[in-house]
């Protein structure tokens, strides 16, 4: 079997987030890990995009102009008031 | 509430089942909107002109696909129609310059980064955090909001992101790595910043 290349800390933060994506061949993913297991610098990297990513993922309701919101609202009614009459 | 449930309502002339689905949708459908036409307001028609489509043409929806998937992808026809903007050329390189400067010649960290351990103790996991990654992703450029936002807060996977967007997976994955590494930049910063004052 090939000897792992190790890699350095900038090659492995360009891997995270296909990392996290399950993106890599499986050799990048195990050159990865090996360098990550060495490495806590890296591995907190990693742990911050996670939770990133995590935070990013609950993100629900922005604020919304009123004017928006009752505008579209107001096409709702008067489609459901009179589904022909639509503009 | 499912967003199939409220679709039903929604079908059936329920008001407040729309209001909650535009409020839940209308930022990303500005967003990713935004990647194909060339300025604010008019991604904002577009979304609006979706939502449009969306009351007129609900009970079209068949359910094959997510609701989700179903109003995305009329956004994307509707922005793409609309779009003048030139696409421009996507990185290949997965490390930006902002991001290599970080490191040094040997390719090692300049300054470590720090464990999130306030994020992650939920000491932190709060108002302020999420207000910086919600500014992060507004801020980034196209095509990086758009991508961030479909496969990071609306959970698309990166297929699902590649096929609406009709770009590779492989761009859809260097895209994407850049725009979480400014999202993660600004959570540090966040981070440090609440360290230093608590």
């Amino acid at each position: 079997m090939a000897i792992t290349k190790s890699i350095t800390c900038r090659d492995a933060v360009a891997l995270v987030s296909d990392y996290l994506d399950g993106g890599l061949t499986w050799r990048a993913r195990r050159r990865l890990e090996r360098h990550l297991a060495d490495c806590g610098a890296c591995t907190a990297y990693l742990e911050q995009m996670r939770v990133t990513v995590a935070t990013a993922g609950t993100l629900t309701e922005d604020d919304l102009p009123d004017d928006v919101l009752n505008g579209l609202l107001d096409v709702f009614q008067k489609f459901h008031a009179d589904p022909n009459a639509a503009s | 509430m499912d967003d199939e449930v409220l679709v039903a309502k929604m079908v059936a002339g329920d008001a407040d089942a729309f209001r909650q689905l535009v409020a839940r949708y209308h930022s990303t459908l500005v967003r990713v909107a935004r990647y194909y036409v060339n300025s604010e307001a008019t991604a904002e028609d577009v979304a609006q002109d979706t939502w449009i489509a969306v009351i007129k043409g609900a009970e079209k929806f068949e359910g094959r696909s997510s609701f989700k998937t179903w109003l995305l992808r009329i956004l994307v026809n509707r922005a793409r129609r609309t779009g003048t903007r030139e696409h421009r050329q996507i990185p290949t390189n997965p490390v930006d310059p902002v991001q290599a400067q970080r490191f040094d010649e040997q390719g090692m960290w300049r300054e470590p980064p720090q464990p999130f351990t306030e994020v992650v103790e939920g000491r932190l996991a709060n108002a302020a955090t999420l207000a910086a990654v919600r500014a992060a992703i507004a801020a980034l450029p196209e095509p990086q909001q758009a991508v961030v936002t479909l496969r990071d807060v609306e959970g698309l996977s990166t297929e699902e992101v590649s096929e609406l967007l009709e770009l590779s997976v492989a761009n859809v994955r260097v895209i994407l790595h850049r725009g979480r590494a400014k999202v993660r930049d600004a959570v540090e910063s966040s981070v440090r910043g609440g360290a230093t004052w608590q």
